[in-house]
């Protein structure tokens, strides 16, 4: 299966790219890692006219410590975000949901930005970043901007990024003293979550996001609300579904998912450490 | 677009079209065909290659983001008409059924040791979680990996 046909443009800056893609407009699409977008574009369910290549620009590939969170440039590859010494120590489970997304080769290639950017609710690592209380920062024609993570995803596949803006950093504020888990249920090694869910809790502070429960990556704010209100993790979550609204496919019901949904809120809570 | 990729120690230039596969430039422009097409979906793992001394399925990347890199595929592994230990590994344990699998297979072992020279058990069979073996010959091909690493 080869793609259809695209010119192909090279960005060595975040401007340059910026600058390009306000050239094209929504014909161009950016290229990170591309595991993402490759296999969209050869089952021909994506054909943009323009690829902008932004993988070579070597400043937006780094996960630095900024003092209260960590700052993690939109071009670092998955296993350098599950190997990083930083993220193991201070969000250790954005590193291990890291190790979690597709096999070894694609997160030799696949980048945090491109499948934030992409946005899809079946991908780990959106409810993650979701979970922790990430802030991306995104750059456009005039300058950058911050958006929480939790208003970032608006609809399938769709985010508040403007065409012409590029994803350039996540911010995941530290979660030192926490407790966390990471579940993913699915059939097969490798396979994309039936349902999945990352949360962390520190006292009766607390985060969970899930994965694949609809058509945007889910904050289960029931969830962290019942524990703020002092309630058991096994009551909390129960709530596990409350935001979602997920669908029926062939391999769960959505009542199905919402009992899992339930289950692992509650096993990544109990957890002591993953 | 002109691209120049190194593979098995040869620089080779070449014009490719942009929305080329890796995977379609090793087997049709090079001609090396040992690298298998499977799935063509990223799942299977049978098209595994280094690209810049890590495995990647060129099934899902362009020919053009390979352009300045370095390339390995699996016949660049023997030197001098000696196998690569993985491969030699692999021939000693029955690590191949139809063999259909097995440079995909090599391929992701060889990146595998290279992260991680001496994995558990359980670290090969979640390593190689990016390879099927359609034949379901996994037994013999963890205890090929394994026994690579004890070589070593």
């Amino acid at each position: 299966m080869i793609p259809a046909p695209f010119d192909y443009k090279r960005a060595s800056s975040a401007a340059e790219a910026i600058s390009l893609v306000s050239e094209y407009g929504e014909d161009a699409k950016f290229l990170a890692g591309g595991h993402s977008l490759l296999p969209l574009m050869k089952l021909r369910l994506a054909q943009p006219a323009v690829l902008i290549d932004i993988a070579r620009i070597e400043d937006l590939s780094y996960i630095r410590d900024a003092g209260n969170h960590i700052a993690i440039g939109a071009l670092t590859r998955h296993m350098d975000v599950e190997k990083s010494p930083i993220l193991a120590e201070h969000a250790p489970l954005l590193s291990f949901a890291a190790s979690h997304v597709g096999d070894p080769q694609v997160r030799h290639r696949g980048t945090i930005g491109g499948s934030i950017a992409h946005a899809d609710s079946a991908s780990d690592l959106p409810a993650t970043t979701l979970a922790l209380g990430a802030t991306y920062v995104v750059q456009g024609p005039n300058g950058t901007r911050e958006i929480a993570a939790a208003d970032f995803y608006l609809g399938f596949l769709e985010s508040a990024l403007a065409p012409d803006e590029m994803l350039t950093e996540i911010r995941v504020p530290k979660m030192n003293g926490a407790t966390w888990g990471f579940q993913k249920f699915n059939r097969r090694a490798q396979d994309w979550a039936i349902v999945g869910v990352a949360a962390w809790k520190r006292g009766t502070e607390s985060g969970v996001g899930l994965v694949n429960m609809g058509s945007v990556p889910v904050l289960a704010t029931s969830v962290a609300n019942a524990i703020a209100g002092g309630a058991s993790i096994g009551d909390a979550a129960k709530l596990a579904g409350a935001e979602a609204e997920p669908q029926s496919d062939l391999n769960a019901s959505a009542q199905y998912r919402v009992h899992l949904a339930e289950v692992l809120v509650r096993r990544a809570l109990e957890s002591t450490s993953h | 677009m002109k691209v120049t990729i190194t593979v098995n120690g040869t620089t080779h230039q070449s014009d490719v079209e942009p929305r080329t596969l890796l995977v379609q430039y090793v087997r049709e422009s090079l001609g090396l065909t040992g690298t298998n097409i499977g799935c063509d979906t990223s799942s299977c793992g049978a098209c595994s290659l280094h690209l810049n001394g890590e495995s990647v399925k060129s099934c899902t990347v362009l020919a053009v983001q390979a352009d300045g890199g370095t390339v390995t595929t699996i016949e660049g592994l023997a030197k001098d008409g000696v196998m690569h230990p993985m491969q030699q590994a692999f021939m000693e344990n029955h690590g191949l059924q139809c063999g259909y699998c097995t440079p995909g297979m090599v391929m992701a072992a060889i990146s595998l040791l290279d992260e991680n020279p001496s994995p558990t058990e359980e670290q090969v069979r979640i390593g190689l979680e990016g390879n099927l073996c359609r034949c379901t010959g996994y037994h013999n091909i963890i205890k090929s990996v394994l026994a690579c690493a004890n070589n070593k």
